[in-house]
């Protein structure tokens, strides 16, 4: 393994957040905060606690788990797919590194970025509802996993876009409505009963579901398959990045 | 000397059936400049992205130091820098960091003295903590180069470095390419300039649609296929040439004050001294006679368009 390269990848990417840490802190400092304004006071307020938790304080790890998800992906794909756009990418091409490490590179720093708004969401969060976490190592665990998995798809989109267009067609069109309709803002179980087996088919149903069980212990889906649902979409993004690594689909003529 | 790079029947096809590389095979001696001449779409940049594991080669096989591109690219790609035709560089990024990252890439640990170096070398220190979109684009080229040295190659790859570049800094930049090869650097370099290759190239390759037409020595290939052309100023300007000077096959130039003659130097005779027996005899009187030998230019465009032809 190459690990200077992979550090120096991690760095450089890292160096990008730091230029511009005020907007990577501030911005969803305040995206929270409006969340908790509207729906977390105006509107909560009018909806009764759900299983003995506040709607303020239910809806945190969804919000958490919504910004995580995307930041995740736009980090990764933005990642590498600006190397792509700018040219530079020949010097990743060029070098005596391997795919894996230019993953391992780029990924990590999606990552830790999208784990650094995730905690200052939570951080926020504190200011506006009491928050209880039950199972903080399955908190973190599923924050950290979501980051990479995510970040894993992210990556995945920034190989296979060709424009900015497409950069943005996977986050709009597929992973906003599965978080909003993943029991983001709301517990499946307040669905009709046909809406909650169709929402059982939304693999985000399981992240939110088993992220707000790290903190309340309130689960609409059994924690294992919550394990089991985040495990697999791992699994799946890694098979997919393995076979552009076998290939060199989109990367290398 | 030694073989650095060794490249045997290399070949290159794109999806689309295009054969950008028809079977390359070349040498490349450590410590050398070789110039790699080529009109548009020859296939210089395939060549040395191929090499550098840009894009897969179709077949073919390619060793930089002994070690395969393919099979052992690690040790390959340590001993390779590359300078690509295209300005390609993270705008927001400061110089040095840029520098630093180029050197990670390659396996090697912060060395701050050497990136100190190298940007002193290419007069960039003052610029290392600006901003690449703050550059101009000399200096822009300049941190391609800077990168692609960070690692300490063996071999650099210098893909049409003064492309687009004024001629001041066309000559810096041939400077800084002789120093390279001063400290045991072997050079190969695309160039649309034949005076770039004439100026700094010990060999020079010809490359046209994907094939190699010839490598040779700079100096022996000027040799062996240039001509010189010896132009013969009048002390009284002519109207036509003299019938005795016709079969000489002369051209008269402007208002008839002088005629060129061209020869080959590797013919058994020049005729260059029955010429001037033959201007004496017509009765004119010389002002001034000075040669001129053909430039790579035009050995250039003979290869090429025979090559078409």
């Amino acid at each position: 393994m190459n690990w200077a390269a992979v550090v120096a990848i991690y760095r450089f990417e890292m160096a990008r957040f730091f230029r511009t840490l005020a907007q990577s802190f501030f911005s969803p400092v305040l995206s929270t905060s409006l969340y908790f304004i509207v729906f977390g006071t105006a509107i909560g307020s009018r909806i009764e606690t759900i299983e003995g938790v506040s709607y303020g304080a239910f809806i945190v790890p969804g919000l958490v788990m919504l910004s995580v998800v995307t930041l995740s992906i736009s980090n990764a794909s933005f990642g590498i797919y600006f190397p792509k756009f700018l040219g530079t990418i020949y010097e990743l091409l060029s070098a005596p590194i391997n795919f894996l490490e230019v993953v391992i590179g780029y990924v990590g720093a999606a990552a830790t970025k999208a784990l650094f708004v995730g905690l200052v969401i939570l951080a926020t969060a504190t200011f506006f509802v009491d928050i209880r976490i039950e199972h903080p190592f399955a908190m973190a665990a599923f924050l950290i996993l979501t980051c990479l998995s995510f970040s894993l798809l992210g990556f995945i989109v920034g190989i296979w876009a060709s424009n900015f267009e497409q950069m943005s067609l996977i986050p709009q069109l597929v992973i906003t409505p599965l978080i909003f309709l993943g029991g983001t803002f709301y517990s499946i179980t307040m669905l009709p009963p046909i809406w909650q087996t169709i929402t059982l088919f939304n693999p985000v149903v399981y992240l939110v579901s088993g992220f707000r069980w790290s903190f309340y212990g309130l689960a609409d889906v059994p924690i294992f398959f919550s394990l089991l649902a985040i495990a697999a979409f791992t699994g799946i993004c890694l098979a997919i990045i393995w076979w552009i690594f076998k290939t060199g689909w989109r990367i290398r003529s | 000397m030694s073989t650095i790079l060794s490249i045997k029947d290399l070949r290159k096809s794109y999806a689309d059936g295009f054969e950008a590389l028809k079977g390359v095979t070349l040498d490349i001696e450590e410590g050398e400049i070789l110039a790699l001449l080529g009109p548009n779409g020859a296939g210089k940049t395939t060549m040395i992205s191929t090499i550098c594991g840009i894009t897969m080669p179709t077949s073919g096989q390619v060793t930089v130091g002994g070690h395969d591109i393919l099979n052992d690219y690690r040790a390959a790609r340590r001993m390779i820098g590359l300078v690509p035709q295209e300005i390609a560089l993270e705008p927001f990024e400061k110089v040095i960091n840029t520098v630093r990252l180029s050197r990670g890439l390659f396996g090697l640990g912060r060395d701050d003295a050497r990136i100190e170096d190298i940007l002193r070398k290419l007069s960039l220190w003052d610029k290392r903590r600006n901003a690449v979109k703050e550059l101009s684009g000399g200096m822009k080229r300049r941190v391609l180069i800077a990168k692609a040295l960070a690692h300490e190659p063996r071999i650099l790859f210098l893909d049409e470095p003064t492309a687009g570049v004024d001629v001041e800094l066309r000559k810096d930049m041939w400077e800084i390419v002789r120093e390279l090869k001063a400290n045991g650097v072997t050079i190969i370099l695309t160039t649309h300039y034949i005076e770039e290759a004439e100026a700094i190239a010990d060999r020079v390759g010809v490359i046209n649609s994907g094939e190699l037409l010839l490598v040779e020595d700079k100096d022996s290939l000027m040799a062996q296929m240039g001509k010189k052309h010896i132009e013969v100023m009048l002390a009284e300007p002519v109207d036509a040439i003299p019938e005795v000077l016709r079969h000489y096959d002369l051209t008269l130039n402007g208002a008839g004050e002088s005629f060129v003659y061209s020869y080959d130097i590797h013919g058994e005779r020049t005729g260059i001294t029955s010429l001037l027996n033959d201007v004496a005899k017509a009765g004119l009187v010389l002002r001034d006679v000075q040669t001129r030998q053909s430039s790579l230019e035009e050995i250039f465009v003979n290869l090429v368009s025979g090559e078409q032809a």
